[in-house]
C-alpha cells in the first residue's frame, strides 16, 4: 500500500509554486531577484533578534537571501523533504554536507561509482583534512556492511552511477546505514525527483548538481542541499556537531534547537558562513526558471532516450548500449522497481570497431554530428556528447579504461529536447562515418 | 533543561539560556503528536528578553519519558507538578492546539498559579472528527497526512515562509513522524474527550488571549470567537491567512502578539 500524501498538491503543481507567494508590495507573480549583498532592520531589537535567531529573516545573503530560499523550499518540495540550502555547485553540496557532519577522524563509505569530481574530492582532497573514504562496488550489499568503521560517519552514492548507470539499492543500503546509526546520502543529478525521490526510499540527505536537469539550460552553475528531515541525530550519538552546544553559535545545540532541522541549521549557520560557497541570487533566479518546467522536460528527456536506446541497440555499427531499462543491463530489474518512470537521459554505448580501431571511430562519429554539441557537460536541454577515450580519459591506458568500464568507442550522450527523429538522423551520419574511419 | 516530574525524566527547552526561577516565566506547551521545538521562533525570544522559558515536552513526547497522559485534565495537573519541579510559583501560559486547552484546564484548576493563558489555535470544544480518530488508531501514516494538510494555509501548503529554506510543510509532516505509536491518537482523544471547557472558562481569573489563524481548518476561527465570550477577560487577535500551524507560518506575527499579551 503507497503511503497516503501528506501534502496539498501535487508534483507538477509544487514545480511553479513551491517556495514563493506572490511578492506582497508590488504584486510581482515570477519570484524577484533580490540581489543585494545585506538586508535593512527594522530596528536594534530585531536586528539582535536575527543574529541570536530568537527571529527567522534574512541579513547577509552570504547566508540567505529571498530569491534563493524560494529555490531551496521548492526543491526540498519537490524532493518531499524538511528543507534545502542552496549553494555554489553540486560539489560545493556535498563538501557543505560532509563537513557539517564530521571532522579530522571521520569516515565515509562511498559507492566507487561516481562523478570525477565526487571522487576526487572523497579520495584525494578530504583526506588531506583527515576524512577518509572506503570505495565499495555499489552492487556489493554486503561490502557497504563490511567497509563501516566505528568512525563512519556517512554512507554516499549516486542514484544513477557513473559512467556505467549502476542503480543505488537505496532501501537496502539506507537499511545498512540505519542500522548501524547512519545517515545515507545521494547524489540525485542524473535522476531528479521526478524520476526519483530517495527520501520516500530511505536516503537521509541528498545533493543536487543544479547545473544539470534542474536548470535544464546549461547557463548557470549551481548546488542544492536537501535534508529529508528523516535523521534522528540524537538517537545515533555520533554527530557531536549537531547534538553538542556549539561554541561558535551562541552554545547552540541545534537538535535541541530543531527537531527535524538540526542539520539545516548547523550547515547554514556555520558552513555557509565559515565556507562561504553561496550562491548567488540572480542563479537562484535562473535555477527556478529551469525548474517551472521539470516535469515537462524530463518527460521529454525520457521520451527521447528511449526512442534513441532502441535505435542504437538495434543498430549494426553499435557494439552495445548500456541503460537500465535493458534487459543487459546488470541493474535491470532493480530499475524497473525503483525508476519506474525512467532511468535517466545520460547513458554510454560501445561503436563498433571500425577499419583502424575504437578510438579513431569515436573520434569521427564526433565529429560528423551536427545537433549533439561536443563538450563536457550532461543535463541540458540541447543534446550533448563526448568521447571519453579522446577527452577526460585519454591519457589512460588501453587497460586502465577497461578497468573504468571504459571502451575505446565508448561514446557518452545525453539526450536532449530536440525532436527525436533530427536526434536519430545526426546519430546515424556518425555511425556511417564512424564505420568507414 | 531536564526535570524530574512525578519520577520521570522530562524535557523542557529553555530557550538558550540557563533557566531562572526568579525571572518571570513562560510556559510553551504544544499540541497534538508535538513536541518543544514548534515554539523555537517564540520561546528563544522571550528567553533573551526578561523571561525564563519552559518549552515543555509533554509526557511521552519529544525527549520526555513516558507514559502519555490520557486527558487534559491529567496533562493540566502534570503542567502544575511542572512548575514546582522548576521551582516556579506561577507562570504565564502559551499553548497551542491541545496545548490550549491544557493552558485553559490548568488556569481554571489552579488560578493562583497563571497569569495569564495565550491559547493559540484553539476550539473549546475541540471534537475530532470519527475519520480521523479512526485514521489515528488504526493507520497512523494517514492521520499524520490528514494533519498536515488541514494544518496549513497557503504559506505552509506552499512555501515562502519566515524561514530560509525551510518547506513547512515537509518539516510538518515529518515532526509527527518521529513521535512513538499511540501518542495521536492518545492526544487526539484527549482533545475530543474534553467536556469542561465552559466550566473551566468560568473559573479562570487571569486574562487570556485567543490567537486564531483566519484559515484554519483544524480549530476553526469561528468556534474561537464564540468560546472568548465565556471568558472574563479575553482577547482576540488573527492572524490573516494562517491555517493551524500558526508559529511556524507566521512566526513574527504571533511573537509580536505574545510580546504585546505577555508584557502588558
Amino acid at each position: 500500500m503507497s503511503k497516503p500524501k501528506p501534502f496539498a498538491f501535487n508534483f507538477d503543481t509544487l514545480s511553479l509554486h513551491a517556495g514563493q507567494q506572490p511578492d506582497p508590495q508590488f504584486g510581482a507573480r515570477a519570484a524577484p531577484i533580490y540581489l543585494t549583498t545585506s538586508f535593512v532592520f527594522k530596528d536594534a531589537d530585531q536586528a539582535a533578534s536575527l543574529f541570536n535567531m530568537e527571529r527567522a529573516g534574512h541579513v547577509y545573503s552570504r547566508i540567505s537571501n529571498p530569491t534563493n530560499a524560494v529555490l531551496e523550499e521548492r526543491i526540498a518540495a519537490l524532493e518531499g523533504g524538511a528543507g534545502a540550502i542552496a549553494v555554489a555547485s553540486g560539489q560545493a553540496a556535498m563538501h557543505l554536507a560532509v563537513c557539517t557532519l564530521m571532522g579530522a577522524g571521520g569516515h565515509i563509505v562511498a559507492s566507487r561509482a561516481l562523478y570525477g569530481g565526487s571522487h576526487n574530492l572523497l579520495e584525494y582532497t578530504l583526506p588531506r583534512f583527515g576524512v577518509e573514504t572506503t570505495f565499495v562496488d555499489p552492487r556489493d550489499i554486503d561490502a557497504w556492511r563490511a567497509a563501516i568503521r566505528p568512525n563512519t560517519r556517512l554512507l554516499f552514492g549516486e542514484t544513477l552511477g557513473n559512467p556505467g548507470l549502476d542503480v543505488l539499492d537505496i532501501p537496502r543500503v539506507a537499511e545498512i546505514a540505519h542500522a548501524a546509526g547512519l545517515p545515507l546520502m545521494v547524489d540525485s543529478t542524473f535522476t531528479t525527483p521526478y524520476l526519483m525521490r530517495p527520501f520516500d526510499l530511505g536516503a537521509d540527505l541528498l545533493f543536487h548538481s543544479a547545473t544539470k536537469f534542474l536548470g535544464g539550460h546549461g547557463v548557470a552553475i549551481g548546488g542544492l542541499l536537501v535534508d529529508g528531515g528523516t535523521f534522528d541525530w540524537e538517537k545515533s550519538g555520533k554527530f557531536p556537531t549537531l547534538t553538542e552546544p556549539y561554541a561558535g553559535f551562541h552554545g547552540m545545540d541545534f537538535a535541541e534547537e530543531s527537531t527535524v532541522a538540526a542539520f539545516l541549521l548547523r550547515a547554514r549557520r556555520e558552513g555557509l558562513r565559515d565556507f562561504g560557497a553561496c550562491m548567488s541570487p540572480m542563479t537562484a533566479f535562473q535555477l527556478l526558471q529551469g525548474m517551472e518546467t521539470l516535469p515537462l522536460r524530463m518527460q521529454r528527456h525520457i521520451d527521447n532516450t528511449r526512442r534513441i536506446v532502441a535505435h542504437l541497440a538495434a543498430h549494426p555499427a553499435v557494439e552495445s548500449v548500456s541503460y537500465p531499462e535493458l534487459e543487459s543491463h546488470p541493474d535491470h530489474a532493480l530499475a524497473k522497481q525503483l525508476l519506474p518512470k525512467g532511468c535517466g537521459s545520460v547513458f554510454s554505448f560501445v561503436l563498433k570497431g571500425g577499419t583502424s580501431g575504437g578510438k579513431l571511430a569515436g573520434r569521427k562519429f564526433i565529429e560528423t554530428l551536427r545537433v549533439f554539441s561536443h563538450l563536457a557537460n550532461v543535463g541540458d536541454a540541447k543534446s550533448l556528447v563526448i568521447h571519453p577515450a579522446s577527452t577526460t580519459h585519454f591519457r589512460m591506458s588501453d587497460e586502465a579504461l577497461r578497468a573504468a568500464g571504459i571502451h575505446e568507442g565508448t561514446v557518452r550522450l545525453s539526450i536532449g529536447l530536440e525532436d527525436a527523429n533530427d536526434l536519430i538522423e545526426d546519430l546515424n551520419s556518425g555511425l556511417r562515418a564512424a564505420q568507414k574511419a | 533543561m531536564e526535570l524530574t516530574v512525578d519520577q520521570k525524566k522530562t524535557y523542557a527547552y529553555t530557550g538558550g539560556r540557563p533557566f531562572n526561577p526568579e525571572l518571570p516565566t513562560v510556559v510553551f506547551i504544544h499540541g497534538a503528536q508535538c513536541d518543544h521545538s514548534v515554539w523555537g521562533l517564540q520561546s528563544r525570544y522571550f528567553a533573551h528578553h526578561g523571561f525564563s522559558v519552559l518549552a515543555v515536552d509533554l509526557p511521552g513526547h519529544g525527549r520526555s519519558e513516558g507514559p502519555l497522559l490520557p486527558t487534559v485534565e491529567r496533562m493540566a495537573d502534570w503542567l502544575m507538578q511542572l512548575l514546582d519541579a522548576a521551582g516556579v510559583d506561577d507562570a504565564a501560559l502559551v499553548g497551542h492546539s491541545m496545548g490550549s486547552l491544557i493552558s485553559l484546564e490548568a488556569a481554571s484548576r489552579r488560578p493562583e498559579r497563571v497569569a495569564r493563558i495565550a491559547l493559540i489555535g484553539t476550539a473549546v470544544p475541540m471534537p475530532v472528527s470519527e475519520a480521523l480518530l479512526d485514521a489515528a488508531k488504526n493507520d497512523e501514516a494517514k492521520a499524520e497526512a490528514m494533519i498536515n494538510v488541514w494544518s496549513h494555509g497557503a504559506r505552509g501548503a506552499i512555501g515562502g515562509g519566515t524561514v530560509p529554506g525551510l518547506w513547512l510543510a515537509g518539516a510538518g509532516i515529518r515532526l509527527m513522524e518521529r513521535a512513538a505509536p499511540g501518542v495521536l491518537f492518545n492526544d487526539l482523544n484527549a482533545c475530543n474527550a474534553y467536556a469542561r471547557g465552559p466550566e473551566a472558562a468560568a473559573q479562570v481569573q487571569c486574562p487570556a488571549l485567543l490567537l486564531l489563524g483566519s484559515r484554519d481548518q483544524m480549530t476553526s476561527p469561528r468556534g474561537a470567537q464564540k468560546f472568548a465570550g465565556s471568558l472574563k477577560d479575553s482577547s482576540i487577535v488573527t492572524i490573516e491567512g494562517s491555517g493551524h500551524a500558526l508559529m511556524a507560518e507566521y512566526p513574527d506575527a504571533v511573537l509580536d502578539a505574545l510580546r504585546e499579551f505577555i508584557q502588558r
